[in-house]
């Protein structure tokens, strides 16, 4: 492995993860384009499941829900995740920081029928106690959703803050700039990044969620992986394959996409470090050997 | 060499003058830890002041407190004749360079010398005139538009400079200044540093752990241990006439004898030091009764090695030689005495050529001499 050629059990190794990472994906692509209703008959080659699915009015209300509620739940998590990273990283330890710490990230490990079912009592009791909410759907699966990524985006962001250097707000400080002035200025435009794979991030957790979505959603609001599910539950249904086969075409073209773009910088950000590095260069020989005055040496 | 009087007394160019930055009984606590422990500094103005010390001295919370980071636990800072104790860190005329520069590093050269010209509001044209004043000072206008990371440790380091310096601040700090660069870049930035310093006339106070880099920078130094200043005075003056055994030791290297005052006249003193096996007599007078415990303080390079006996008396001893480094234009002996006391001396290179002999070398057994003017006696 060392001098870059794989043993042949690393190979075989590497084709079988592979294969087992792609081959169900691949399958669902193949069997989308398949003219039979039977999905596991092969058919001949079609588009149908495809034109079905745009006529399909309950899967496209199911995206557009999910994908609203994905898009909300975000920028919602964004807003108090960054906050809870920036109290994470930037106050001093107190008693109880380490509760405090953890207790941000239980939504992460504790398991979502728990939290699903615990929101569920939540908004029960209040719709009894001040009577909203009056049912539950939109409003509800996006508290739910924001709750869950919050924890993630705290947790991306507060890594980030911990890396910067706290000498960089302390340098606008100390040329005149005001503490809220800063956040802005200086340390929003800095984690950015993290916040923007944050959002990213939670998108694609509330697009996928299921079961906090089973207990907080209402007749009427019925989320794509809801609908998903409840249509496999009756049966293979090639016009999933189809939705599914899109989704991996979305998602992939934006990993290669996102991947291209951050490696060019890199290579572009790296070449330029390297150039500024060699301005030092010819400067160094400033000491000529024989300024030291070393005696004796003819 | 040694004819100058030992009290730290100012430069004579700046005796006369106002104190311009004046920290007055200055404590920092931490908790328990006593971080800056009743500081009294007076600077002049366009003095450039070092602060030296090891690493966890005080010294870096002392720059921190002029800069407003940290709030003095007692004691007062007046600056040019204002109270800026309690003065928080965007409201003072005072700028800072960091260690790590901490240039903003979304934000080009030019951005980053602007930075503290927009928070104080000023118009547009009289920026970037100031900005572009800042680029020809430290001869970065060339890289005007680049973003810090695409610049060399040398080159952030004057954008570092130009941005602390475009405020026209009263008071300028700069912490380990050099620090950040390798060792043969910053012996050539500190006289730049110097220069440009000078060129603008900012007072300035840098801290840094880097004896060479202080001698070699400020007006005056002050050495700082254990959040105590020591000694301040210009660098001759602590490496001539260290206070105490620290800043001897610290600044330069030195041997030290303990030892108890036997006769204590005007013009002379000898101190009876088991380490020497002998008497140290030095030409000048102490106060202090006999039989007072002092140190001598002789530096290597005032100790002469000779490989045949010298006369018997004061200042010299018989040892021999256990490590010889060779350093080029001088090579330091270390020399083990009777007492088992090793001495540092140094001997330059052309020294057994000139006197014709022949160079002594490991288990040699030699003479150690130095005058009575070298010695320094130390009471604490």
């Amino acid at each position: 492995m060392h001098n870059g050629k794989l043993s042949p059990f690393l190979k075989g190794a590497l084709v079988v993860g592979f294969l087992f990472l792609y081959v169900p994906i691949l399958s669902l692509i193949v069997y989308s384009f398949n003219a039979s209703k039977l999905v596991t008959v092969w058919g001949g080659f079609s588009l149908r499941w495809y034109a079905s699915l745009f006529e399909n009015e309950q899967i496209l209300s199911a995206v557009w829900l999910s994908v609203r509620i994905a898009l909300a739940a975000a920028a919602a998590a964004v807003v108090l995740g960054t906050i809870a990273g920036l109290v994470l990283a930037r106050f001093k330890r107190f008693p109880g920081s380490t509760l405090f710490a953890g207790m941000i990230t239980a939504p992460m490990v504790m398991p979502e029928v728990i939290t699903g079912l615990s929101m569920l009592l939540l908004f029960i009791s209040l719709q009894q106690l001040i009577g909203v909410p009056t049912e539950r759907g939109f409003f509800t699966i996006w508290v739910g959703h924001t709750t869950l990524c919050m924890a993630y985006v705290a947790v991306v962001v507060r890594s980030r803050l911990v890396e910067m250097d706290k000498n960089l707000e302390d340098a606008a400080m100390d040329l005149g700039a005001k503490p809220l002035k800063i956040f802005f200025v200086i340390t929003l435009p800095l984690i950015a990044p993290a916040i923007a794979s944050g959002f990213l991030l939670s998108v694609t957790l509330s697009l996928d969620d299921l079961v906090t979505t089973a207990f907080l959603s209402g007749p009427g609001s019925t989320t794509l992986p809801q609908v998903i599910f409840s249509k496999v539950r009756l049966g293979l249904n090639p016009e999933i394959n189809a939705l599914a086969t899109i989704t991996v075409l979305v998602v992939g073209s934006f990993v290669v996409l996102a991947n291209y773009f951050m490696l060019n910088a890199q290579r572009k950000r790296d070449r330029a470090i390297a150039e500024a590095m060699r301005a030092d260069a010819p400067k160094l020989p400033d000491v000529p050997l024989e300024s030291l005055g070393r005696p004796g040496r003819a | 060499m040694k004819d100058a009087v030992a009290s730290a007394q100012l430069p004579a160019k700046e005796a006369g003058q106002q104190a311009y930055l004046k920290i007055a009984g200055v404590v920092k606590k931490f908790g328990d830890h006593t971080a800056v422990d009743h500081v009294d500094l007076e600077i002049h103005q366009h003095e450039i002041f070092a602060l030296l010390g090891s690493s966890g001295c005080g010294k870096s919370t002392l720059l921190r407190m002029l800069a407003g980071m940290e709030t003095p636990t007692a004691g007062k800072i007046l600056l040019d004749g204002q109270d800026i104790t309690r003065l928080a860190p965007y409201n003072r005329p005072i700028n800072m360079m960091f260690q790590s520069y901490a240039l903003f590093p979304h934000m080009s050269v030019e951005q980053n010398i602007a930075f503290g010209l927009k928070q104080d509001g000023l118009p547009k044209d009289e920026i970037s005139a100031r900005v572009s004043e800042m680029l020809e000072l430290v001869q970065m206008k060339k890289y005007a538009t680049r973003k810090p990371y695409q610049l060399s440790g040398g080159q952030q380091q004057r954008v570092a400079l130009a941005r602390s310096l475009a405020k026209r601040p009263k008071l300028l700090l700069l912490d380990e200044p050099l620090g950040a660069l390798d060792k043969k870049l910053r012996q050539q930035t500190q006289l730049e540093l110097v220069n440009t310093l000078e060129k603008v006339g900012v007072t300035c106070i840098m801290v840094t752990h880097d004896q060479e880099e202080a001698m070699t920078m400020a007006t005056r130094i002050g050495i700082m241990s254990e959040g105590q200043l020591l000694q301040v005075g210009t660098p001759s003056q602590i490496y001539d006439y260290p206070n105490c055994r620290f800043t001897a030791e610290f600044i330069g290297e030195t041997n030290l004898f303990g030892g108890a005052v036997a006769v204590d006249e005007a013009d002379r003193v000898e101190i009876d030091a088991p380490e020497l096996g002998g008497r140290i007599s030095i030409g000048h007078g102490i106060t202090g009764p006999k039989g007072m415990e002092v140190w001598a303080s002789v530096r290597p390079e005032d100790i002469r090695v000779d490989i045949r006996p010298v006369e018997p008396g004061p200042n010299r001893a018989r040892g021999k030689v256990r490590e010889i480094a060779y350093l080029g234009s001088y090579s330091v002996y270390h020399v083990q005495l009777g007492s088992g006391k090793v001495v540092k001396a140094m001997v330059p290179a052309n020294r057994w050529y000139e006197a014709g002999e022949t160079e002594p070398t490991w288990d040699d057994e030699v003479w150690i001499s130095w005058r009575d003017d070298m010695p320094v006696v130390l009471t604490a």
